[in-house]
Parts: structure tokens; C-alpha cells; sequence
């Protein structure tokens, strides 16, 4: 399969759609081991993107994805405004001028989101952050000659869930040293539900690279 | 929640518009943005101070934008950093060409969104220096973690650097002098009760009726213990006994002392703390050079307060007291 504007686009408002369901889950997880605005600040900043795009006109995914991320860097604040936003950044340069890749394209500019995102955020995996659902989940992606749906979704399922028994190194909850261990990274939980709606393209339930 | 607001959602806007009627004799918003600057910003041959950070602790940061101490400060949502284009624009509108210097609280979303923002300025080929507060000695220092978080402790950082900028010092002297207040400013706090976030509508977290936290954060962060509610002698000598261990104070040494209010505490209350603090650096033989009761950095309606204590040479004495006007604090 191919992945064009209309895909991307997809991509994005299955995203923001639960996000906004799940607004007062990731909220709650944040207050447990954060300031509480993750959800609302994931909400606000993925409802003006949602916008902003719908009323676009792309011709390529480059520049599709930077006003995804120009929008995120400039509406949603906090720490996760310039980690979304950087990510997608890095994903509109891989994607520059590109109509439509396939997924080993798409694989290659999601790794090049996750190297910005570790530079930006100074943080490694182990750290209870995004990335311990970004790294494993570009990784089986980048080494898999097909990926499968409910694979891609389960793997970053349990990647968050894995966040639950780590001891935060970076964000707010490192403040909390050992008693963040028990609650799950809610970086990581809205990671989980952006691969999981990227899941959800690809229909068929597998899609070969 | 009980709160004087019109919509959870525009309680930054409405700040703001509110704050600017009332004082719009010295600073000015600038256009579609929530950022405050002094009124005759940009101020030729000056180095620029802005600062800023989520809204919710007024009177930081807009509060300190004035003569001799900040030039300008972003509002970022409530408890929310602000974004980089929002501190762009600050750093551009005060930017007389003689650089700008960012003075950051240590927050993983503000120092991110303030380096996004410093990339962005050294773009436009605008010089920038940087400085992290990280006065909180609630939280272990570690290079390892996100380490300390800044509190009260920043508003001396806005003082003596803005004292130092106003003088026509060059940015590196001003990040200079920023930092060494840094060094020397230790800060703790504690919480008699949590506040709400406008827009989440229910408290950050939970305390009993006769429970504290001790070294708690301006979010609602956790600190170093719940406990039960004690006389304030023994709550102001766990928060100063953990400063000093800290501090490395010695005998004669001068210290300017602030005693910040978290939003809901009466000054009486304050002042009752105070009492201890004095008592105790006076029989360690501290000198207080100048004492601050009040509130400089709150969190919302939370009760509570904050001591800092900063270590003074002549040099900080000197800034410290030099002329200030803005609306927050007066010299």
C-alpha cells in the first residue's frame, strides 16, 4: 500500500478523535504522576490541527505534516507541544515534496521523528516516556517484512503498559523518583493511540513494505 | 469548583485583558499574543530580560515586568509552558540588539519551548543567553533526572539581573550575575491544601483535613512526605533545616529571606512563619539583609507557602537594592 495526503490526513483525525475520547483518561494519568494537562493540552492543540488541515490544500506530505507540527509547536504548550511537534517536523523534512511513499518510506521518516524526539526531550528508553513506545514500535515496524494491524496496535499496547513498572527519569514525574513506579506515562499513552490509529489504515490488516 | 471566571477556557485571555486596562500606563500586550512587555519596550542599549511560564502563579511573571527587572514575560495556559512562538515574539519585541536573556524555570516543557524559541531568535541572528532556576530543594539534584524545579526563588533572579541589565551591563555580564543568584538561592515549600486547574474543573490531588505536604510543588507536584498539620515553628524549621543543609550558610554570612504566600494564605500566616525563620538564622548567626513577605509565586488558590533564602555578597546586595517598579515589587 501507498500512503498519501488523504492517508496522513486520516491518520491525523483518527488521532485527534481519541484523543478527545480519551481526554479525561490522559488527563487523570498526568495528574497522577504529572501536572494534569496532558489531555487538555493534547486536545486543544490536536482540535485546531484537525482544522487546520481539513481546510488545507497539499500536495505533498511534507507539507501536510508541517502545519501538523507547526500547529502542535505553536497550540499546544507544554512539554508535549514541541515533542508532537518536533516529530512531525522531522517526518515533513523526510517527506519533502513526496505525493504519496510507501510504508518503508513512511517507516524511515517516523525513525527520523524519533531521533528528534530523543534529542529534543534528552530522553532514552527506560526513561517512562514516549519513547519507550516510539522506539520499540519504529523498530518492529522498520524489520518486519509485513506489518500487521492488530500487531502494530498490541505492541505499542504493551509498550505503554510497560511504562507502569518504570521509575521516571524525565518530565514532571521524575520529581516523584519511585512512587511513579505503578502509574503508566501518559506520553506514552497518547503514543499508544497515535499508532493505533495508524493501525487503523491500514484495513486490510496487513500491509507489506 | 467554585472560582470568579467566565469561561475555564479564556481565564488567560480574561487575565490579561484585565491585567493590561489596569495597567497600561507601563506595560502593553502585544497583538494576538499573551505576552506582556514593558510599554516603551524595546529599550535601547539594554540588555532584555523576558521570562514567563504557565499561567496561575501571578503575580509571576507579568507582575515583574517593569524598570529594573523584566522586560518581558510570556503566559503560557494555566500550568502549561508557553510555545516558542509566543517567546519568539517576546524576545523580538524587546531585543534593542544588545541580546536578550531567557530566565527559565527548570520545567521539561518550559526549558524545551524556551529552546525552540532561542533557536528560532538565533535564526533571526538575535543574540540569547539562557538561564535554568532550580531553587527547589524538595526534589533530588541529579544530572541523570530532570532535577530541581524553579520556584519562589526566581523572582530574586528577575531582581538582581534586571538591576544589573538596567545599568547598561553587556548579556554576558547579565547571564553572569543570573546565574550566581542561581547558585546561591535555595527555596522549599509546603501545602496545606491543593488547587484547581480552571479547565480540569477538580483538585490536582487530595489532602486531608489535617494533612500537609511538605516540599510540595507550584503545580501540585508531590513533595518529600504527607503529613499531619503541625505548629508553623516546626513546619518553618523542616523547610529551613532542609535550605540550610543545602545552603551551606556560615556564621556572618548575609541572606535576603522570602517568605511567599501560595495563593490562599493569609499575610498573618506568613508572618508567623516569618517570626521562626528570623529566630533561627538568628541563632545560627545569619544576618538578614532584607526580609519579603508576601506573594511572588503562587499556585492558584492552593494554601501553603514557600521560603527562599538567598546568599548575598556585596555585589547582590548592591543590585538587590537598586530601584524597581513594576507592579509586583518596588524598591
Amino acid at each position: 500500500m501507498t500512503f498519501d495526503v488523504e492517508q496522513a490526513k486520516k491518520w491525523i483525525i483518527t488521532f485527534n478523535d481519541k484523543i478527545q475520547e480519551n481526554k479525561e483518561y490522559l488527563t487523570e494519568l498526568d495528574q497522577a504522576i504529572g501536572d494534569g494537562d496532558h489531555g487538555l493540552n493534547m486536545a486543544r492543540g490536536f482540535q485546531e490541527t484537525v482544522k487546520k488541515i481539513t481546510e488545507g490544500k497539499y500536495d505533498d506530505l511534507g507539507s501536510l505534516f508541517k502545519d501538523v507540527g507547526m500547529t502542535l509547536i505553536a497550540k499546544v504548550g507544554g512539554a508535549s507541544g514541541p515533542l508532537y511537534g518536533t516529530a512531525f517536523m522531522k517526518a515533513s523534512l523526510a517527506l519533502k515534496g513526496k505525493k504519496e511513499v510507501d510504508i518503508k518510506a513512511l517507516v524511515e521518516a517516523l525513525a527520523a521523528s524519533l531521533d528528534g524526539l530523543k534529542v529534543r526531550g534528552k530522553a532514552q528508553v527506560g526513561d517512562k516516556t514516549m519513547i519507550d513506545v516510539w522506539e520499540p514500535v519504529i523498530e518492529y515496524m522498520k524489520n518486519r517484512e509485513t506489518i500487521h494491524s492488530k500487531e502494530l496496535t498490541d505492541l505499542s499496547k504493551e509498550k505503554m503498559d510497560g511504562t507502569k513498572e518504570l521509575e521516571a527519569k524525565k518530565g514532571r514525574a521524575a520529581y516523584l523518583g519511585k512512587r511513579s513506579i505503578g502509574h503508566i506515562d501518559p506520553g506514552a499513552a497518547s503514543s499508544y493511540l497515535l499508532f493505533a490509529s495508524l493501525a487503523e489504515l491500514f484495513e486490510e490488516g496487513e500491509v507489506a513494505q | 469548583m467554585k472560582k470568579l471566571i467566565n469561561d475555564p477556557n479564556q481565564v488567560v485571555e480574561d487575565m490579561l485583558a484585565g491585567m493590561v486596562a489596569a495597567h497600561s500606563n507601563r506595560m502593553k500586550r502585544l497583538p494576538n499574543t499573551n505576552v506582556i512587555v514593558r510599554k516603551e519596550a524595546p529599550i535601547q542599549g539594554k540588555v532584555g530580560l523576558v521570562s514567563g511560564g504557565g499561567s496561575g502563579h501571578e503575580p509571576s511573571h507579568a507582575g515583574y515586568v517593569g524598570k529594573g527587572m523584566l522586560d518581558g514575560a510570556v503566559c503560557g495556559e494555566v500550568f502549561t509552558s508557553p510555545t516558542p512562538d509566543q517567546i519568539f515574539e517576546a524576545i523580538q519585541a524587546v531585543d534593542s540588539g544588545n541580546g536578550v536573556l531567557l530566565i527559565i524555570k527548570n520545567y521539561t516543557g518550559d526549558i524545551m519551548n524556551f529552546e525552540m524559541a532561542a533557536e528560532m531568535a538565533e535564526a533571526e541572528g538575535i543574540n540569547v543567553a539562557k538561564v535554568v532556576v532550580n531553587d527547589d530543594v524538595a526534589v533530588e539534584d541529579s544530572t541523570y533526572t530532570t532535577g530541581r524545579r524553579g520556584i519562589a526563588g526566581t523572582v530574586f533572579v528577575h531582581k538582581i539581573a534586571g538591576a544589573l541589565a538596567e545599568k547598561g551591563a553587556t548579556l554576558k555580564e547579565v547571564e553572569a550575575v543570573a546565574k550566581k543568584v542561581v547558585e546561591n538561592v535555595r527555596s522549599m515549600g509546603m501545602a496545606l491544601t491543593p488547587c484547581t486547574v480552571p479547565a480540569a474543573g477538580k483538585p490536582g490531588f487530595e489532602l486531608g483535613e489535617n494533612e500537609i505536604e511538605i516540599g510540595m510543588g507550584i503545580h501540585g507536584e508531590p513533595g518529600i512526605e504527607k503529613t499531619q498539620i503541625q505548629p508553623a515553628d516546626e513546619i518553618a524549621q523542616i523547610l529551613l533545616e532542609k535550605i540550610l543543609d543545602d545552603l551551606k550558610l556560615e556564621e556572618n554570612d548575609k541572606v535576603a529571606v522570602m517568605i511567599n504566600g501560595l495563593g490562599a494564605t493569609p499575610l498573618m500566616e506568613l508572618y508567623i512563619m516569618n517570626k521562626k525563620v528570623s529566630e533561627v538564622l538568628k541563632d545560627k548567626n545569619i544576618y538578614i539583609h532584607e526580609t519579603f513577605v508576601g506573594e511572588f509565586m503562587t499556585s492558584l488558590e492552593m494554601a501553603g507557602c514557600s521560603i527562599s533564602l538567598l546568599k548575598l555578597d556585596d555585589q547582590l546586595i548592591e543590585l538587590l537594592d537598586a530601584q524597581a517598579d513594576t507592579i509586583a515589587f518596588k524598591k
